[in-house]
């Protein structure tokens, strides 16, 4: 999307100060510690540092081809680091939520199924999960017939019913328009204010994401920032990365809802 | 009974279809038939193999499958030549070599013909055996890789992530379909298999509401046309895999196509 000439110089120290601040106590559901990735003699990762905590939301952003996906497929063990270590809790129950699906749905599927992917839920508990997202009606649809918005819904169900540790959503509101993206983030803010799990957002659409997390971090193959969303927002890194346009309808966005969060609330409205 | 050529093979060609298909539904949804084209191109060099080792062709066949199979997955990760490219250069490579290699090592004695497109009326009580005990064998392994192997196909990544060891069952997958091939070659030849697993896969996918049913659909609907290709070959005298294929390909465009067409997709 945007490159920035020289920005792979830049010293990751002032980064990295905001991120101890930032860190809560608990034990990390999943962390990577300084891991780098070099495929096919390009560096996708270079030195990076991320843990998600339980009730906590992490918010993944950057331009694409940063490495957001590479770095979240890492803490899930999908991807092995060149150097650097990535830890997970023991017996850690993930639920994921892709961006999408098989393309055209060749293969017939109804959300009933769906629900049932990598392990067995009953008719009920299908239903009352599909209930939390809003997607109960959707029950007996067939996945190839669901909107970008509905999908996402029902994949968040099919997740939510593994009683998940941790949820991770790459790109949740990719298909989904600015007010279907709006209410989409407040539903994820109070799945973790209901259950508890840690959650791991990779997103580019910035304006509505922020809003919603506790911490940001700003990836373009490194760490150029991190923190509270406020704090993030004003960071010149991040800028520089997005424009100050981004920069401003953050703001704009987060100040509808600081009621729900006060993590990020008071600080957002700086930004 | 089953010395009667014409009831072994209509047994025959019921076994390899209801083999065939299943696998097939997931070859076409996992966009998987250049990949099983590959593996199935690979077999004639099989089928020298086992003349030259003087072992079971069966046997022989299944060996290169496999190691064809083996060699396609480990090729997977490179980036060099997009896959497509390599897939093609590897299947007309082993058909060729192939060619050579049988008739050098068969001469007169190898019914090339027969491995090409098929022999189903030559079909013996061994190939018998051999196709219904690998069926059975293959559906058992496809119905334990079931869920895991359907988690892959809608999502890789997400499979992976919640716990689904998503390499072993790859492979295992195609080493089902590898063995396969080596089973169907008898009844419909080397060179048509693969219209064994798309063809019926594709007919059945308008009427199908879940993969389960589809699976289902398309073994039900292979069988049928398996024996409707064999009364064409008997009717007007015509090769028996030519006219299966004939006959599959008539239900497609005779009662899946109309339905898809109605359906507005």
């Amino acid at each position: 999307m945007l490159t920035v000439p020289g920005f792979q110089d830049r010293p990751q120290e002032k980064a990295l100060e905001a991120r101890e601040a930032a860190i809560p106590e608990a034990e990390a559901l999943a962390a990577a510690s300084r891991v780098s990735l070099v495929l096919h003699g390009k560096t996708v990762l270079d030195r990076v540092s991320i843990a998600v905590h339980p009730s906590e939301i992490v918010t993944l952003i950057g331009p694409n081809g940063a490495g957001k996906t590479t770095l979240a497929r890492m803490l899930l063990g999908l991807v092995t680091p060149s150097s650097g270590t990535v830890g997970r809790r023991e017996a850690l129950r993930v639920g994921y939520v892709p961006q999408r699906c098989t393309s055209d749905w060749i293969i017939p599927l109804s959300v009933r199924r769906f629900m049932s992917l990598t392990q067995p839920v009953s008719r009920a508990r299908a239903h009352e999960c599909l209930g939390e997202t809003g997607a109960a009606h959707l029950i007996d649809a067939q996945m190839g017939e669901l909107s970008g918005g509905e999908f996402q819904r029902v994949a968040l169900a099919r997740a939510l019913a593994r009683e998940p540790h941790l949820l991770v959503l790459d790109e949740p509101a990719q298909a989904v328009d600015f007010s279907g993206a709006a209410r989409l983030y407040e539903l994820i803010a109070a799945i973790r204010q209901r259950r508890g799990c840690g959650i791991l957002l990779i997103s580019h659409d910035l304006q509505v994401v922020l809003g919603a997390s506790d911490r940001v971090v700003c990836l373009n193959r490194h760490i150029c920032c991190e923190g509270v969303p406020g704090a993030v927002a004003g960071h010149p890194e991040y800028v520089r990365l997005f424009g100050p346009e981004a920069a401003r309808s953050f703001g704009l966005y987060s100040h509808h809802h600081d009621h729900t969060h006060t993590l990020s609330g008071d600080v957002a409205c700086g930004g | 009974m089953l010395d009667d050529f014409l009831i072994r093979a209509a047994l025959a060609g019921i076994g390899t279809a209801i083999l065939a298909a299943p696998l097939g539904c997931f070859v076409v949804w996992r966009r998987m038939a250049y990949f099983g084209e590959t593996i199935a191109y690979s077999g004639l060099l099989g089928v020298a193999l086992g003349f030259l080792l003087g072992i079971d062709l069966t046997l022989g066949v299944i060996a290169t499958a496999v190691a064809m199979a083996l060699l396609l997955t480990a090729f997977q990760a490179q980036r060099k030549i997009p896959y497509d490219t390599l897939l093609g250069i590897l299947a007309h490579t082993a058909l060729a070599a192939g060619l050579i290699a049988a008739s050098f090592v068969g001469g007169a004695r190898l019914d090339l013909m027969g491995y090409l497109f098929g022999d189903i009326l030559a079909v013996s009580k061994t190939d018998l055996a051999w196709i219904w005990g690998g069926a059975v064998a293959v559906l058992a392994g496809l119905f334990w890789l079931w869920r895991p192997l359907l988690a892959m196909t809608v999502n890789e990544d997400l499979a992976a992530a919640e716990g689904v060891p998503v390499r072993r069952t790859g492979t295992a997958f195609i080493l089902l379909i590898a063995v396969t091939v080596a089973l169907a070659m008898k009844v419909i030849g080397i060179l048509l298999i693969t219209s064994l697993m798309i063809f019926p896969t594709a007919a059945a996918r308008p009427f199908a509401k879940t993969p389960e049913q589809m699976a289902v659909l398309a073994g039900a609907g292979a069988a049928a046309a398996v024996c409707g290709g064999l009364y064409l070959s008997l009717r007007f005298d015509t090769a028996a895999g030519p006219s299966i294929v004939i006959a599959l390909a008539a239900l497609f465009f005779l009662v899946a196509a109309p339905a898809l067409a109605f359906r507005g997709r």
